[in-house]
């Protein structure tokens, strides 16, 4: 089972097209998802960096979580937004690209490890509330979340660069696998 | 004599090594996107505060004090690695309305950071009126917008 035919279908849709070919609203769509950035990830960062014990130490951990949280969520929702708008915009690119594919992997983990860190350490959150450097627990999830948002942010700006794109072969079989590069055989070819 | 000196910068070791490398450009690229992330959250965290916003239950000179060293490392961060990809481009910098919009956007909000803004957070809470705090916010909210904008715009008017 392969998407492969899905995203042929999507990107030759009108609006897929259209949205590709557009001449201003495309470097927008773009530029917001990358100006975003600034709200839910520099946000993010400062939370992860409480719960490593290097930031705003004096600040109960919890008003970081109250008061900048609606940032992150609001900064998180423009992302997806956005950021489901270039995918539909460059469907084909998208998919058979290895650093979008890096990216989605990093992404879902950053989910994981949020989800995680909310069922578990958070839970007890009163406990070490006002800890200026909080359990290891807390910690742990923090700089798994700084890791994680690094590689999303690098895998995605990658994808601008055609290195491992699957129409400039030969690439190492490797790196055909994971784009899921469809590769005539040499025969064929 | 703009124009010599970019002419001069594109001559050097450091930019000629940039663009004989497949990947170093994406790379040092990264970091500087890397730093954004960073500089946005330290400008917003206090801008949202003078604004009475994001932690608005912790004194504002608190907030200034905390976000200052992550203002400042990561604003080196970008600076060091925006020269670097001007460096590697500097021709096509010169001849770029939005390189030169975001490098005046660029003075103008490094001054007003570590000036105006800088002292009125640092006051203390209630010695200054609070529509001066919300219009520091957003004259430095609008400059520094300005920069991440007209920075992106560079790559798109080729």
């Amino acid at each position: 089972m392969s998407l492969l035919p899905f995203v042929q279908w999507l990107a030759d849709t009108s609006g897929s097209v259209a949205l590709r070919e557009s001449l201003y609203v495309y470097p927008l769509v773009e530029s917001v998802h990358v100006l975003t950035l600034c709200v839910f990830l520099g946000m993010a960062v400062m939370f992860d960096l409480r719960l490593l014990g290097i930031t705003l130490t004096t600040v109960p951990t919890s008003q970081l979580k109250k008061r900048l949280g609606p940032w992150i969520t609001g900064g998180f929702i423009v992302m997806m937004t956005t950021g489901v708008l270039l995918l539909y915009a460059n469907p084909m690119r998208s998919y058979q690209s290895l650093w979008f594919r890096m990216k989605m992997v990093a992404l879902a983990l950053a989910g994981v490890n949020a989800f995680v860190f909310h069922r578990t350490i958070d839970q007890r959150i009163a406990e070490w509330d006002e800890d200026p450097v909080p359990p290891s627990a807390a910690r742990f999830a923090g700089a798994r979340s700084l890791v994680l948002w690094t590689i999303v942010v690098v895998a995605g700006r990658m994808i601008a660069y055609n290195w491992f794109d699957c129409d400039r072969q030969p690439q190492p079989g490797i790196v055909n696998t994971l784009a899921g590069c469809v590769v005539l055989s040499a025969g064929a070819r | 004599m703009l124009l010599a000196f970019c002419q001069w910068v594109s001559t050097t070791a450091v930019g000629q090594a940039i663009n004989m490398s497949s990947w170093a450009f994406a790379v040092i690229e990264s970091v500087h996107l890397l730093g954004l992330a960073v500089i946005g959250g330290a400008v917003l965290m206090l801008d949202l505060r003078l604004l009475g916003l994001g932690l608005r239950d912790q004194p504002i000179a608190r907030i200034a004090r905390d976000a200052q060293p992550w203002l400042t490392g990561s604003l080196i961060v970008m600076l060091f690695t925006g020269v670097l990809l001007f460096s590697s481009e500097p021709i096509k910098c010169y001849n770029s309305t939005p390189f030169r919009v975001k490098m005046s956007s660029l003075v103008l909000a490094m001054i007003f950071a570590f000036t105006v803004r800088r002292k009125v957070a640092l006051a203390g809470d209630g010695q200054v009126p609070v529509v001066w705090l919300k219009i520091v916010a957003i004259v430095s909210l609008v400059l520094w917008l300005g920069v991440g904008a007209s920075g992106r715009w560079i790559g798109f008017s080729a």
